[in-house]
């Protein structure tokens, strides 16, 4: 009884296991993609663009840099971009700690200070957008959310952002500036989970930044405030300090502070800087 | 190494060879512990997990993950009998489906959580009418913790149920005791261990859960804001502080699993 029992405990212990694997997997497998070998970069010293570079940028430019990405490989045969998608403070934290990148654009100027501060970058960085907070709800708006000032009613379920991410802190800032006080149901780590709480109707309504409502289409109607311009995320992209392929990816940020990554960032929503 | 059997001529050994692979998958297991007490802040250690925060955070986790397992024997405990002591057509299918959160993404178990006692839920709706609200409470957490940790408790009892056999029962019943007599006096106590295992399994688990509570629950401190939430948020400004938290995450999961390893061989005796 003794032995099957241990070979229990060790059957579920190997599940237990996989399962934390699994839920890490997201993570891990970003870092694959961007860890390939970027070994078709000899022409690194050349000027001409050719190769592979890997971008690391923030969650919420997903959709335009991927736009963008594709872009700039019809516009550069030969050259191919790789992406990593994750929150800003991670994107920082993996670079640090080694992570073969060319290029990083954050989604606000303290990771990218952080970056700067390390001493990981190559130049000055250059802000490309910026973005601003709304307020979103469920689609037609049933608790007539009209202002800020509605969100300090405790009938509205608001979901925010902690103060601890980006744009938990432009939150935090509007609310001060306002003198409202938001008696969130919860504080997410994400922006994305903002979003998610509102269109799984879980909450009334959340604040997340005029691209996710863009992006949510018509599950979510955007009621957006005046008090929102107090709270402006600037993104600023540069070459790091230890690609292997500076002129591509220095191409990729002139393609995406130029003409036509304004116009692909100003369709999702994102302004000028 | 050798083992010899007494009166017994017959020799058990182990391949030499399947130590490389077993010291391997060891250090696998042991160097990411090593890694984080490596990057310890000492000279902060106490006063980050001694911190508000970190603090209401780990009651929170310790309270929900209490009132976890205590469910999960609640309810755990008949289900294991059910699936080790009776037969029916289904049977194996009901068995797989119950331990479904086992393989499930604990992130697909919040989902589906959510469609089930959410706002806007199968059940959920209904508790609204009625005024019961779930969403974003520390009941939401411990729907989450019992969902991701109930299959362990199951299986594990299934498992010794399975090994301890009907002998002992069947002696019992044959003297004229009666099946709730039987259950008590013979069937719990033999498989005693196994319960308690996996009460320790359920516990460590629930402990553990993150991703279906953040997908389910929300976070918000003192009320929903366990402590891998806690860790994954401190993550985000300060680094040593979730350092810090996951030590003690890892300590407290450590003694929890020691603790109840003493009770379980002595209890196996």
């Amino acid at each position: 009884m003794k032995r099957s029992l241990v070979t229990t405990l060790v059957a579920v212990g190997s599940c237990a296991a996989l399962l934390s694997a699994c839920s890490n997997a997201d993570d891990s497998d970003a870092l694959m993609d961007s860890t390939e070998p970027t070994s078709a970069s000899e022409s690194s010293s050349g000027s001409d663009v050719t190769g592979d570079i890997t971008v690391f940028a923030a969650a919420s430019l997903k959709a335009t840099f991927t736009e963008l990405g594709e872009t700039f490989e019809a516009e550069h045969p030969g050259a191919t971009v790789e992406f990593n998608f994750a929150g800003s403070s991670d994107l920082v934290n993996q670079i640090a700690q080694g992570a073969p990148a060319d290029v990083f654009a954050s989604a606000d100027t303290n990771n990218m200070t952080k970056a700067v501060e390390g001493n990981l970058v190559d130049g000055d960085p250059v802000d490309f957008a910026t973005n601003t907070l709304t307020i979103v709800t469920a689609p037609g708006n049933p608790k007539n959310v009209t202002s800020f000032a509605d969100l300090a009613n405790p009938d509205v379920l608001t979901v925010v952002c902690a103060p601890q991410v980006p744009c938990g802190s432009a939150t935090q800032k509007v609310e001060d500036a306002t003198g409202t006080t938001i008696p969130a149901v919860s504080e997410e780590s994400a922006v994305t989970d903002v979003l998610g709480k509102v269109t799984s109707g879980q909450a009334d309504a959340g604040l997340v930044y005029v691209t996710d409502a863009a992006g949510a289409g018509d599950q979510v109607t955007a009621v957006e405030f005046p008090e929102a311009s107090g709270a402006v995320n600037t993104y600023p992209i540069v070459v790091l300090k230890n690609s292997d392929n500076a002129a591509t990816a220095a191409a990729f940020e002139a393609l995406v502070t130029g003409e036509q990554g304004r116009k692909v960032l100003a369709e999702a929503g994102f302004a000028a800087p | 190494m050798i083992f010899t059997r007494r009166g017994n001529d017959v020799r058990l050994g182990l391949p030499g060879w399947i130590f490389v692979p077993a010291a391997v998958g060891a250090v696998f297991v042991v160097l990411p512990l090593v890694a984080i007490l490596l990057r310890i802040e000492w000279t902060d250690f106490v006063p980050l997990v001694t911190s508000e925060s970190s603090r209401t955070a780990l009651l929170l986790s310790m309270k929900t993950a209490a009132i976890s397992t205590l469910l999960c024997v609640v309810f755990g405990v008949p289900m294991a009998l059910v699936l080790a002591r009776t037969e029916f057509t289904g049977l194996s299918v009901l068995r797989a489906l119950v331990l479904l959160p086992l393989v499930l993404p604990p992130v697909v178990g919040g989902i589906a959580l959510l469609y089930t006692f959410g706002r806007l839920g199968l059940i959920g709706e209904h508790l609204e009418a009625w005024g019961i609200s779930i969403a974003f409470s520390t009941t939401a957490v411990v729907l989450a913790q019992t969902f991701v940790s109930l299959p362990f408790l199951v299986v594990s009892l299934e498992g010794a149920l399975r090994t301890s056999g009907r002998d002992y029962e069947t002696v019992a019943a044959t003297l004229g005791a009666k099946p709730t007599t039987v259950l008590r006096r013979v069937t719990v106590p033999l498989v005693l261990p196994g319960l308690v295992s996996g009460a320790v399994l359920a516990f460590a688990r629930a402990l553990g859960e993150f991703g279906a509570t953040l997908t389910f629950a929300g976070s918000l401190e003192g009320k929903t804001r366990t402590l891998p939430l806690e860790i994954y948020l401190q993550r985000e400004t300060d680094a040593d502080a979730a350092v810090a938290l996951s030590l003690l995450l890892i300590v407290v999961a450590a003694v929890i699993v020691v603790a109840a390893r003493g009770r379980r061989v002595a209890g196996a005796l």
